[in-house]
C-alpha cells in the first residue's frame, strides 16, 4: 500500500485533478486556520485579563473606610469612619497567623519641584511593604524602609516617569525635590508594569507625612496581604473576620454595608479570570464548530470524489484491481492531502498569530498564540475525520460490482 | 480454455424476477475467435460479464482455463480477471486523465509489474495496435477508433488467457468498425482467444464461430468461414 508506486499513482492523480484537490485541501486549511487563529485570540484575551491584573499581587486586600447608613451604639447615621495607626498595629496583632504584612496608604497629590521643573504628581505616604503589594520594582537606590518611618525621615521614591520629566538624564537619588512645600530627598528610583500612571507616582514615609499634615495619625486605607497559603477560601473568611472586627471597634452595625469597604484582589482576580475562561470557552466552541464545519466540508467533498469516480474505479476493478487497491488509492489519497494542506492551514494560522503579538491589544487580544500541542490535535483530528470520512465512501464504491460502474446510463 | 455447464441468470426487478440466461452450455478452445450474438435482451452482454467475472452467476458451472470460478469474493475475483482476462468495452473506458500509454500500462500496474517494466509493455502493445505516436496523448484528444485501439492494448498488455470485447464497434463508423476488427483478427492469428459480443451480422461474420442467443438460451452455434477485416481496409 505505502510502495512508491503506490505514491507515484496517487501524485499522478492529484497532479491531474487540480481543482478537485484544490477544493478539498482549501476546505481543511481553512478548516484549521480558523480554529487556530480562533483558539489563539481567545488566548490573546487571556492574556490581556492576566496583564491587567498581573501587575499586583493577588493575595491583598485593600481596606477603605466609609460613611454608616444606619444609626449603632448611640451613634447617628452617616457617621465618617476613620482609621488611624491603632487599627494598623490592631490588625497586625489579631491577624498576625493570616497576614504577612500590613500597610497604611495616604493619597495626596501636589505641585513637586526640582530646579526649574515643576510638575503636579499624585503622592502615596506608605509603609516599607506596600512595596509587595504594588509590585514596585527598584530601579535605582532603595524604597522605604522602617527606620524611615521610625523617624520620620523627608525621603522620597519617585517614579522612573517622574525622574524623566524632572530630572531629564540627571540621576535623581541624592537630589532634593519640593513636594507641596516640604523638601525631600530622592532615595529611590522604581518601575511598575502597571502603567505610565503608577511611574507617575511618588512615595514618601506615611509618618512624615501625618507629622506634616499636623501630626495627625489618620491614615485613608489599610492594605493587607495575607499568606498565599491560606489559599482563596482562607482569604474569603479573613476578609469576612476583618470586616467583622473593624465594625465591632468603630462601633458599626454588622449589616451596614457601607461602614467599612473591603476589596479582596483575589476575588476579583478570580471573577475576572472566570469571565476569561468563559469567553475563551465561547470562542473554543466557535473554533471547534469550524473544525466541524471543516470535517463536513471534507466529508462531502469526499462522498462527490467518490461518486465522480465511480466510473474509473469500475474500470480499475475491470483492470484487476482488489477492493484493498481501491480503498487504499481513495485513502491515501485523501489522507495526503488533507495531512498536507492541514498542516499548512496550521502554520499558516501560528504564523498569523505570532505576527500579531501586541497590534490587536486595542481589541483586548495581546499575545495572541495556540498550544502547539492543541494545534497538531485539531489537525490530526481533521485527517483522521477526513480519512473516515473518505473511508465510508469509499468501501461502498470498492464493493460495487464492475459491471454496474461501468454501466454507461 | 471455458466451459460452461447449465447456467442459470436472473435479475430481481423489484418483486418480479427477469429470468436472464436460462441455461447455457458453452465451451470455448484456446485460439478461438467467437462471436456472440442477440438481440437486446437476449442475454448476451450478461453472459459476457459472467463469463468476465463482473458478474456472478446463480445456478450451474463455470471453469477458466480449468479454474472453477465458484464463491470469489472480490479480492480474488479482482486477482483472477487480472491474471486471466482482458476487456474491450463499448464505450472504452479509458481513464481520461491518464495519457494513452499510462492507461495501457494500468493492468500491468495492478499484477505489480515495476514502474520502467511497465512503461516498457505499454509501449510494447501500443506499437502493435499503431499508436506508438500517440503515446503521450490523453483519451480526450484521440479520435474513437484509437481509443478503442488504445482499450485492446490495455486488454492485451495484462497478456491475458481470453480477450473479452463487449460490442467493441458499437460506438464506431463501419470503417473504424473494420479496422478494428482487423486488429482483433490479427491479435487472434497470434493465438490469443477472444469472445466479441456484437449484434452487427458483418462483424459477426469477421470470427471464426458464432453463437446466436436468443431469449436467454443458445439457439444456435456454428463455425463459420472468416471474413477479413483487411479486405475493407485500405
Amino acid at each position: 500500500m505505502f510502495s512508491r508506486d503506490a505514491w507515484k499513482e496517487i501524485f499522478e492523480t492529484i497532479q491531474k485533478n487540480k481543482l478537485r484537490t484544490f477544493l478539498s485541501g482549501f476546505t481543511v486549511a481553512i478548516g484549521i486556520f480558523i480554529f487556530v487563529v480562533l483558539y489563539g485570540f481567545g488566548n490573546g484575551l487571556t492574556n490581556t485579563f492576566n496583564k491587567f491584573f498581573g501587575d499586583d499581587a493577588t493575595n491583598v486586600l485593600f481596606i477603605y473606610p466609609g460613611n454608616t447608613s444606619v444609626p449603632y451604639a448611640g451613634y447617628k447615621a452617616n457617621r465618617r469612619i476613620e482609621f488611624d495607626n491603632s487599627d494598623l498595629k490592631d490588625i497586625e496583632e489579631n491577624f498576625a497567623m493570616f497576614i504577612d504584612y500590613v500597610t497604611p496608604r495616604i493619597n495626596g497629590n501636589g505641585m513637586v519641584k526640582y530646579k526649574n521643573e515643576s510638575n503636579g504628581y499624585r503622592t502615596r505616604a506608605v509603609g516599607p511593604s506596600h512595596q509587595y503589594n504594588e509590585k514596585t520594582i527598584m530601579m535605582k537606590g532603595r524604597f522605604i524602609n522602617d527606620l524611615d518611618i521610625e523617624n520620620k525621615t523627608k525621603y522620597a521614591v519617585i517614579g522612573r516617569l517622574v525622574e524623566e520629566d524632572l530630572f531629564g538624564r540627571e540621576n535623581a537619588i541624592g537630589e532634593f525635590i519640593d513636594i507641596t512645600g516640604s523638601s525631600y530627598k530622592v532615595i529611590g528610583v522604581f518601575q511598575d508594569d502597571g502603567g505610565d500612571n503608577e511611574e507617575r507616582m511618588i512615595y514618601i514615609p506615611y509618618s512624615t507625612k501625618q507629622l506634616i499634615d499636623k501630626n495627625t495619625d489618620k491614615i485613608n486605607q489599610i492594605i493587607l496581604g495575607f499568606k498565599p497559603q491560606i489559599g482563596y477560601s482562607g482569604a474569603m473568611t479573613l476578609e469576612k473576620s476583618i470586616e467583622k472586627f473593624l465594625k465591632s471597634k468603630k462601633f458599626i452595625n454588622p449589616n451596614d454595608q457601607n461602614g467599612i469597604f473591603i476589596n479582596n484582589v483575589a476575588d476579583n482576580l478570580k471573577q475576572n479570570q472566570q469571565l476569561a475562561k468563559v469567553l475563551q470557552l465561547i470562542v473554543s466552541f466557535v473554533a471547534l464548530g469550524t473544525i466541524i464545519a471543516g470535517i463536513i466540508g471534507i466529508s462531502n467533498i469526499m462522498v462527490f470524489v467518490v461518486k465522480e469516480r465511480t466510473k474509473e474505479l469500475g474500470i480499475r476493478k475491470a483492470l484487476g484491481a482488489t477492493p484493498k487497491a481501491v480503498i487504499g488509492t481513495i485513502l491515501l489519497e485523501s489522507i495526503f492531502i488533507t495531512t498536507i494542506s492541514g498542516f499548512f492551514g496550521m502554520m499558516m494560522g501560528v504564523v498569523l498569530l505570532s505576527s500579531m503579538g501586541e497590534k490587536l491589544e486595542a481589541y483586548f487580544i495581546t499575545d495572541p498564540y495556540i498550544d502547539m500541542g492543541i494545534a497538531i490535535f485539531a489537525t490530526i483530528l481533521l485527517i483522521i475525520c477526513g480519512a473516515i470520512a473518505g473511508y465510508v465512501p469509499a468501501r461502498k464504491a470498492a464493493r460495487i460490482k464492475p459491471i454496474v460502474a461501468l454501466r454507461d446510463e | 480454455m471455458i466451459e460452461i455447464k447449465n447456467l442459470h441468470k436472473s435479475y430481481k426487478m423489484g418483486s418480479n424476477t427477469l429470468h436472464v440466461l436460462k441455461g447455457i452450455n458453452f465451451n470455448v478452445e484456446a485460439g478461438e475467435l467467437v462471436a456472440i450474438m442477440g438481440s437486446s435482451g437476449s442475454g448476451k452482454s450478461t453472459l459476457l460479464n459472467i463469463l468476465g467475472m463482473l458478474d456472478v452467476l446463480d445456478e450451474g458451472s463455470y471453469t477458466l482455463d480449468g479454474v472453477p470460478i465458484i464463491n470469489l469474493n472480490e479480492t480474488k475475483a479482482a486477482q483472477y480477471r487480472n491474471k486471466f482476462l482482458g476487456f474491450v468495452f463499448q464505450s472504452f473506458n479509458l481513464i481520461n486523465y491518464k495519457n494513452a500509454m499510462e492507461n495501457v500500462a494500468l493492468p500491468l500496474y495492478y499484477q505489480g509489474v515495476g514502474r520502467k517494466e511497465r512503461q516498457e509493455k505499454a509501449l510494447k502493445y501500443l506499437e502493435q495496435v499503431g499508436l506508438k505516436e500517440w503515446a503521450g496523448h490523453l483519451p480526450s484528444e484521440l479520435s474513437g477508433g484509437q481509443k478503442q485501439r488504445v482499450a485492446i492494448a490495455r486488454a492485451l498488455a495484462a497478456e491475458p488467457k481470453v480477450l473479452m470485447a463487449d460490442e467493441p464497434t458499437g460506438a464506431l463508423d463501419s470503417k473504424t468498425s473494420y479496422e478494428v476488427m482487423d486488429l482483433i483478427q490479427k491479435i487472434n492469428d497470434a493465438g490469443n482467444t477472444i469472445l466479441v459480443v456484437t449484434h452487427e451480422p458483418d462483424i459477426a461474420a469477421m470470427c471464426k464461430r458464432i453463437v446466436h442467443l436468443k431469449d436467454g438460451v443458445i439457439v444456435e452455434d456454428k463455425k463459420v468461414d472468416q471474413v477479413r477485416a483487411s479486405e475493407y481496409v485500405q
